[in-house]
């Protein structure tokens, strides 16, 4: 492999690996803190770029699209987390695989009921399509340097949020001692609403910005709810830390997997174990992931 | 409380008894299979068009007789797609299967349907399999479009005679996808740089393309039908590929199931086909003009090939006086291919292949702005598949 | 349970296994054959999801990845099968065989060794860690198939299937075949409530309630679970196994994640913790699954939120209903 193209490469996995860290980043709070399996947190990132495909259209700026896609999911993920997730909390984690389960069929249908079963395909805004010749000889598109900037900025901001503010001195009190968090007076649902509200955004700030790139379509969550809980069983639950530094060797190893057994002659599917037998890995030898939240 | 137990035995049995009872005999009864659902989902919707529009060109009657479709999404998946057929053949009792885009599929559902008792016929709508055309060839088993690695040697011939020398090759990973590159590669001269397959529905090719702008190829020439054909070209443009490596596709990648989603980008693009919405006759002005009135697009091949398939039912049909009773007589007649095609000169190989011409089109704009395939010529002319030769039917 | 006075959850099993049996008779009357292959494949779902049962009711091990082991089951018949149709040795040395006693025997011991080196990783961790890592075992495996080009990838692998079984039944014979995979369900009904009752099964539903307690009490907790999981991982491949033989077509998609997830279904909707309820279960979800769509396309968007009152309200089960009130936790049956 050339050194050029490792490095195209390497700035591909990174753009991936920031898109599964917007998803990860709000389920893994999710499941720290409330303990609670969300199988549904794909359809959220789904949710996000429907809504995000037709705001496009009816306001003609992906712009204006982005914020309100954002809004409109976080609307959806705050009364999902109000109607139907709420009394899950204090359940099992079978229970919370089941009705989550039920959730993704629902919101699979749904979206097909109202957007068809016809994929969307969304334009490139005209302000980032083009490319820059970053690496020379391998201009690269600016769309794609521009999920990853974002995507970065979002780390740097949630970092803030969470080393910085009251609401996040709250959010790794409660990730690492629920109890106490409610012990302190704290008004525990509205807390979680927020978080979960949160999640919901960034889900959808990823689906929207997948949506110019790839196709947007009924189902589009559900592969990525698989790689985003890869990422957070390494990152250790309840980490953001750990999310940020599995999503990016995910995202690395993904991107590469699939041109290197290629190159080998490995039949590539090969390449779609490579992130399991990763996970499978790091929980042998750290079964609660590399930056465990909880001691 | 007993009774509740009863009544829950009770609903179980009924189940059972309360499915459709057999119809009786009369008219013809046609499923078609196809995918209606996810990212092509715009393939099915226009054969299921095309499909409609055949049978209302033959005044709602094919061969004159009552005629009912059934039409069922396989969701993309060979396992739906085979339990799809399962309920049509075996609960429905249809006469005819015919749909099926994907090969995987058709490969998947074919037994179910040729090995039934009743002698169901399957007239494929695209999928044109290797297997069926060679050592797995049935008497049952028609195609309305083409053997899967036809379109591809096509465009194998074409770029050799353009003097190309490099190619990178592409393709999905599954039986079309394998064939269509080996097709390609049994009339193409130069060198094969690299054979890439990639996942069936993917639709981030970030990974390989940068391979491929790593190896320097002089074209590229990639089989991607439907939604993963409009997010390859799309990705290919973005990265400002287009004009640095030209791209060859066979008319599954250059369609109008592709154009709309691609828009500008594609226009120059080479693509080899054996029919095209420019391709001038009767038949082909007729149906492209009413397809057009009535669903206010330009039809696809898949259109074509489902309008087709229907046409050569009817005129089937016609010709055993409506009877689908004697399958000898019903298959005879269906082998004579006495119709109209759209597609010009078509006639049934040993193997139910069809024999015809392969034409090479690019993309440009009609009259009325829109992205069409424009005719630039002829590759073959009367071509057969290579299997054949497998296929123990004379 | 003594005696000759029948109680509502013994009426229960009499009447739903004697619907069962007359099931076939039924539908030849009226003129319904197409039934018999229909609800054999779900008696085939059904002993799947009592496997399934085993660990989740039973050992409170909630696995989203046992259509793995089903998966394996349902390969290890096709490929063999595939080699002999083909005369191709298999790794060089071996050909395969028609043979359902070697087929199927091959099915479960390894889809059963299988399930104990994944148990051997999976069992070192708990809650929300476990989940996760059999659903990264199960993707594991399911991307190995896809992967293994030579029989078929993604697209799934056709092999000749009018296997004749022991000189006897043969599996293009419906009725027959039915009936074998119907006594295969009630031998698995019968070996796993021995087992449950067993001090085995005492000490894997000990270790559901409090496995600290269990381990205090000198129990090797660890090999108990671990003896569990492998045995469910055998018997899922048993009906692997009868359905690559119902099929003979089979494709990785039996083994994807939301596979995984419907045989959760199926246990929770009969009854989890219940032998008769995962049956009841695989019946209710298969049946729902053929007959909605005849109604709405969209079925699935009703579905879902029933799954979800299912949870809420509805935590038993259907079997759950008929049980009496101080059986309904922990029933051992």
């Amino acid at each position: 492999m050339s050194l050029l193209l490792f490095l195209e490469q390497t700035l591909n996995g990174l753009q991936l690996g920031v898109t599964l860290f917007l998803m990860a980043a709000g389920l893994t709070l999710v499941f720290g803190i409330m303990n609670m399996v969300n199988l549904a947190h794909g359809s959220l990132y789904m949710v996000g770029a429907f809504f995000a495909a037709s705001f496009t259209q009816w306001t003609g700026s992906f712009f204006l699209a982005l914020p309100l896609a954002i809004l409109a999911t976080f609307v959806v993920g705050v009364l999902v987390e109000a109607i139907a997730l709420r009394t899950l909390y204090a359940r099992d984690h079978l229970d919370q695989v089941l009705a989550t389960f039920g959730l993704i069929l629902f919101f699979n249908e749904l979206t097909k009921i109202i957007w068809g079963p016809i994929s969307i395909f969304m334009d490139v805004p005209p302000l980032l399509s083009g490319r820059v010749e970053l690496i020379a000889g391998a201009p690269y598109p600016i769309y794609r340097l521009a999920v990853l900037a974002v995507g970065l900025a979002v780390a740097l901001g949630l970092w803030w949020l969470i080393a910085r503010t009251r609401l996040g001195m709250l959010i790794r009190a409660g990730a690492s001692n629920r109890e106490m968090v409610g012990a302190l007076g704290v008004d525990i649902s509205r807390l979680y609403m927020l978080v979960f509200g949160l999640g919901a955004a960034l889900a959808a700030l990823a689906g929207a910005m997948a949506g110019p790139i790839y196709v947007v379509e009924v189902g589009m969550g559900d592969a990525m709810l698989i790689k985003t809980f890869v990422v957070i069983v390494i990152g250790g639950i309840g980490s953001i830390r750990g999310a940020f530094v599995a999503a990016v060797i995910v995202g690395l190893v993904d991107t590469f997997g699939r041109i290197v057994p290629a190159q080998l002659g490995l039949p590539t599917a090969i390449a779609e174990m490579a992130i399991y037998i990763l996970m499978a890995f790091v929980l042998f030898f750290k079964p609660t992931g590399l930056f465990a939240a909880r001691a | 409380m007993k009774y509740k137990t009863l009544f829950a035995a009770l609903a179980l049995t009924a189940s059972a008894v309360l499915a459709q009872p057999a119809s009786a005999q009369q008219g013809v009864k046609i499923g078609l299979i196809t995918t209606q659902s996810g990212p092509n989902a715009g393939l099915g919707r226009d054969m299921v068009d095309g499909f409609n529009l055949a049978i209302r060109h033959a005044g709602g009657r094919l061969g004159g007789v009552p005629t009912e479709l059934i039409v069922g999404d396989d969701q993309f998946r060979p396992d739906a797609g085979k339990a799809l057929a399962e309920r049509m053949v075996q609960r429905d009792r249809v006469d005819i299967v015919t749909g099926v885009i994907f090969s995987n599929i058709m490969l998947a559902l074919s037994d179910t349907v040729l090995k039934d008792r009743r002698g169901v016929f399957l007239v494929s709508g695209n999928a044109g399999p290797s297997e069926l055309a060679g050592k797995d060839c049935n008497p049952n088993f028609f195609s309305a479009s083409w053997q899967n690695d036809n379109t591809h040697e096509a465009m194998g011939q074409h770029m050799t005679n353009a003097g190309i020398k490099r190619a990178y090759i592409m393709a999905p990973n599954y039986p079309a996808g394998r064939d269509a590159l080996a097709g390609f590669k049994r009339f193409f001269k130069g060198e094969v740089v690299a054979e890439v397959y990639t996942q069936l529905g993917q639709t981030d090719y970030a990974a390989e393309l940068a391979a491929l702008r790593a190896a320097r190829p002089e074209a590229t020439y990639i089989f991607y039908p439907g939604g993963m054909g409009v997010a390859y070209i799309r990705q290919y443009a973005q990265l400002g590929l287009m004009q640095q490596i030209p791209l060859f596709a066979p008319s599954f990648s250059a369609d109008q199931t592709i154009l709309p989603g691609v828009g500008d980008a594609a226009i120059g693009m080479f693509s080899s086909t054996f029919w095209s919405e420019s391709l001038g006759n009767p038949a082909n002005e007729k149906f492209v003009a009413d397809f057009e009135a009535a669903y206010n697009r330009i039809p696809s091949p898949y259109a074509a090939q489902s309008y087709d398939a229907a046409m050569m039912i009817d005129a089937a049909l016609k010709a055993t006086g409506g009877s689908l009773a004697n399958k000898d007589a019903f298959r005879n007649a269906l082998r004579t291919a006495n119709f109209q095609s759209v597609r010009g000169p078509f006639k049934f190989n040993t193997n139910h292949f069809p024999i015809q011409n392969y034409y090479l089109t690019q993309i440009g704009k009609d009259e009325k702005g829109r992205l069409v395939n424009q005719m630039r010529g002829i590759i073959f002319s009367g071509h057969a598949d290579a299997y054949v030769g497998a296929c123990k039917m004379k | 349970m003594t005696g000759l006075k029948l109680d509502r959850r013994t009426w229960f099993v009499i009447v739903l296994l004697a619907a069962l049996a007359l099931l076939p008779l039924v539908a030849i009357a009226t003129d319904n054959d197409y039934q018999i292959a229909q609800f054999r494949r779900i008696l085939i779902f059904a002993i799947a999801a009592v496997s399934l049962d085993l660990i989740l009711g039973y050992g409170g091990m909630v696995s989203l990845g046992h259509a793995a082991f089903f998966g394996v089951g349902a390969y290890i018949v096709a490929i063999l099968n595939w080699h002999a149709a083909r005369e191709v040795p298999l790794f060089g040395m071996m050909l395969g065989t028609h043979n359902v006693l070697v087929t199927w025997t091959a099915a479960v011991v390894l889809s059963g060794a299988l399930a104990g080196l994944i148990g051997l990783v999976s069992l070192r961790t708990t809650g929300i860690y476990f989940i996760m890592i059999t659903l990264a075992f199960a993707q594991m495996v399911y991307f190995f198939f896809v992967s293994l080009r030579a029989y078929g990838g993604d697209d799934g692998l056709r092999f000749p299937g009018d296997t004749v079984i022991l000189g006897l039944i043969d599996t293009e014979n419906d009725v027959a075949f039915y009936y074998l995979v119907f006594g295969i369900l009630c031998a698995v009904l019968y070996a796993t409530r021995r087992l449950v009752n067993s001090r085995f099964g005492m000490v894997v539903q000990g270790c559901r309630e409090n496995e600290r307690r269990m381990k205090a009490l000198g129990f090797a907790t660890f090999r108990y679970k671990l003896a569990c999981f492998a045995l469910a991982g055998a018997l899922a491949g048993l009906a692997g196994a009868l359905f690559a033989a119902n099929e003979s077509y089979i494709s990785p998609s039996i083994m994807h994640w939301t596979r995984s997830g419907d045989l959760i279904v199926m246990v929770v909707l009969g009854g989890m913790g219940t032998l008769i309820g995962p049956v009841v279960g695989a019946l209710a979800f298969l049946f729902l699954e053929k007959t909605l769509p005849d109604y709405t396309e969209h079925w699935m968007v009703v579905f879902g939120p029933i799954l979800l009152l299912l949870v809420l309200f509805a935590r038993r089960g259907i079997f759950g209903w008929f049980l009496p009130k101080e059986d309904r936790h922990g029933g051992s049956h």
